[in-house]
């Protein structure tokens, strides 16, 4: 065995640059990446400071000004109870936000550790959860979440345990699939000769390893559950009435498409802009963050 | 193939018994006794003693899964609380609606995913592929229902082009019946031919630098027969297999565009039994959507050995 350790050419050329600082380097250089990113971090202050921004309560009605066209009074105009549409907007975004968020950490929380101990411990343990996660996929995901709202009940909190249960399966899948591969790398080997316990290896060695494409799925599966809540509050099985949620605005602007089609176009254009945002920025992390893609 | 068919059929078999302990635990989430649930808001005693002895509530969990388990695979699933009805006779209604507005857009999706993905690869870096790439991410990130209102909006209210709403059999007025289906196929279809552009493009993409496509070409033959004839041809076996998981978001799509479209289809009656609190419906509609999901991906599993000569010795 030589005793010579030749560096990589990268590390010669910045030695002073880790990974994750490449990664931003390389996801400052797309464009699209970085707007996601800008539109990302507005609907987040949007949702912090939605008492501030918005002009209006979105939940006082005025009989006097049912389904206003927008106005100098009513920039986005007013709903079929006289509720300003600006103002409901703006607070929708926490409801959206908050599903995005919640839902894919629920998915993360069990999802990695459940694929890590698939991946990592291998046999009849990785046997019974393969099985099981192929029956969760077996369900189309927005099914498996009405079901699972079904049952739970209709409400905003339930519609986000039901989204990140639905969703899990895909990250288990991912993790013991990256855990399997990095498993048989070198430095694994090597922990494992130092004396490592397998708890430590796992979580010292291998996870740090397989964040990257977990980070880029979990903002794609945002994008994902943004939208799927819309779907259970268009259904009327997250957010209930008169809490305003962009899926729940749409459910009933769909009834007065005719009189008042602004009801319904700027809270699907919130949707659409939201989960856009999150699918630029998880495109532009996979091609920074994944080499091989590259 | 005999071999290979066989073992692949006895895979789906612990997925599908496994889905069904999954489907039958759902009723384990309901909120209290699941027969006072179902008795509604009277919950006259008699009918709650009824539903009792009906579902056996009062046996042990593994023994009721037996019992339901067992009608499943004798085909019954139960009956509808509202309007006692087989299960499984409400779905065989409502499944060919479903069917026609899942082929229509899938057919939608192939024909403008499949074209869309193979002009953005071979000119990459062009107008066209940044034009297929805007596409792919504009139907990616619409909501199918917003889409749909946005089309009911642009057609039916300003243009009154084609009906908001009102199902028609094709058996009735084909032609009536494609006017109500062609609006929500189109948004079903949407964010699919998106996820096939993506698949397209990067099957294609592969194929195109790979050594015969080289040869092919330098061999003389027209640019056309080779991205058609030797390349799209080696890069549809993985379009079939990436479109197949596409299956579920159809299925799943299903349901808010039939929402939309008051379409009386399968997803309307997943979403009218979630609404009654018909829930032994709902097993049913979540099982046979599941049992659909599997055959369809073994199918195309099976479509994938066929076009893929590699896999036949």
């Amino acid at each position: 065995m030589s005793v010579a350790i030749s560096l990589p050419p990268s590390r010669v050329l910045a030695p002073e640059a880790g990974p994750w600082q490449r990664a931003w380097r390389r996801l400052r250089r797309r464009r699209g990446a970085l707007v996601g990113l800008a539109v990302v971090v507005i609907f987040i202050a949007l949702a912090l400071f939605a008492p501030w921004i918005a002009p209006a309560d979105p939940i006082a009605t005025s009989w006097g000004a049912i389904r206003q066209a927008p106005s100098t009074a009513h920039w986005f105009g007013t709903d079929e109870l006289g509720r300003d549409v600006l103002s409901r907007v703006i607070w929708g975004t926490r409801a959206s936000m908050l599903a995005g968020v919640v839902s894919v950490s629920i998915s993360l929380l069990l999802g990695v550790p459940i694929g890590l101990a698939a991946g990592f411990l291998g046999g009849v343990v990785d046997s019974v959860i393969s099985r099981v996660t192929d029956a969760f996929l077996a369900c189309p995901f927005l099914i498996l979440a009405i079901a699972l709202a079904a049952f739970l009940g209709p409400s905003l909190t339930n519609a986000m345990i039901a989204i990140g249960v639905s969703a899990t399966p895909i990250f288990v899948r991912l993790t013991r699939a990256q855990v399997i591969n990095v498993a048989v790398e070198d430095y694994i080997e090597a922990a494992r000769a130092v004396g490592n316990s397998p708890l430590r290896i796992a979580i010292r060695h291998v996870l740090p390893n397989i964040t990257a494409p977990v980070i880029v799925q979990a903002t794609l599966a945002i994008a994902a559950a943004v939208i799927a809540e819309a779907s259970l509050s268009f259904l009327g099985l997250g957010q209930q009435p008169p809490a305003p949620s962009w899926g729940s605005m749409l459910n009933t602007a769909k009834n007065y498409v005719d009189q008042a089609p602004w009801m319904a176009i700027w809270p699907g254009l919130s949707i659409f802009f939201l989960v856009l945002a999150f699918n630029l920025l998880g495109d532009g992390l996979r091609d920074a963050l994944d080499p091989r893609q590259r | 193939m005999f071999e290979f068919l066989v073992k692949r059929i006895a895979t789906i078999v612990p997925t599908l018994l496994l889905v069904s302990m999954l489907i039958f635990g759902l009723q384990q989430l309901l909120p209290g006794d699941p027969a006072k649930i179902l008795a509604g808001e009277e919950q006259d005693p008699t009918v709650v003693a009824f539903l009792r002895a009906k579902l056996h509530l009062d046996e042990p969990l593994p023994v009721r899964y037996g019992y339901w388990v067992s009608g499943v695979v004798r085909g019954d699933l139960g009956e509808s609380i509202r309007t006692q009805q087989p299960v499984l006779e409400l779905i065989v209604q409502k499944l060919p609606v479903t069917i026609e507005l899942a082929l229509l857009a899938m057919s939608i999706a192939l024909l403008i995913g499949i074209p869309a993905g193979i002009v953005s690869a071979v000119g990459r870096g062009t107008a066209w592929d940044y034009a297929a790439n805007m596409f792919a991410l504009w139907g990616l990130s619409t909501p199918n229902f917003w889409l749909g209102i946005l089309m009911i909006l642009l057609f039916s209210v300003e243009l009154g082009w084609l009906p908001a709403s009102g199902y028609v059999s094709p058996f009735e007025d084909l032609g009536a019946n494609l006017a109500a289906m062609i609006m929500p196929a189109f948004v079903l279809g949407n964010a699919i031919a998106a996820v096939l552009m993506r698949h397209t493009r990067s099957a294609m993409l592969q194929v195109l630098s790979s050594d015969y496509v080289r040869t092919a070409r330098a061999k003389g033959l027209n640019e056309r027969t080779v991205v058609l004839k030797h390349a799209l041809r080696n890069a549809l076996t993985p379009i079939i297999t990436l479109g197949a998981l596409e299956l579920g978001t159809l299925l799943s799509g299903a349901v808010l565009t039939e929402q939309v479209f008051t379409i009386p289809g399968f997803g309307k009656l997943i979403v009218d039994s979630v609404f009654n609190r018909d829930y032994a419906v709902v097993q049913g509609v979540v099982m046979v959507t599941a049992t659909a999901y599997i055959t369809l991906n073994l199918l195309a599993d099976l479509a994938y050995f066929l076009v893929n000569p590699r896999l036949r010795n």
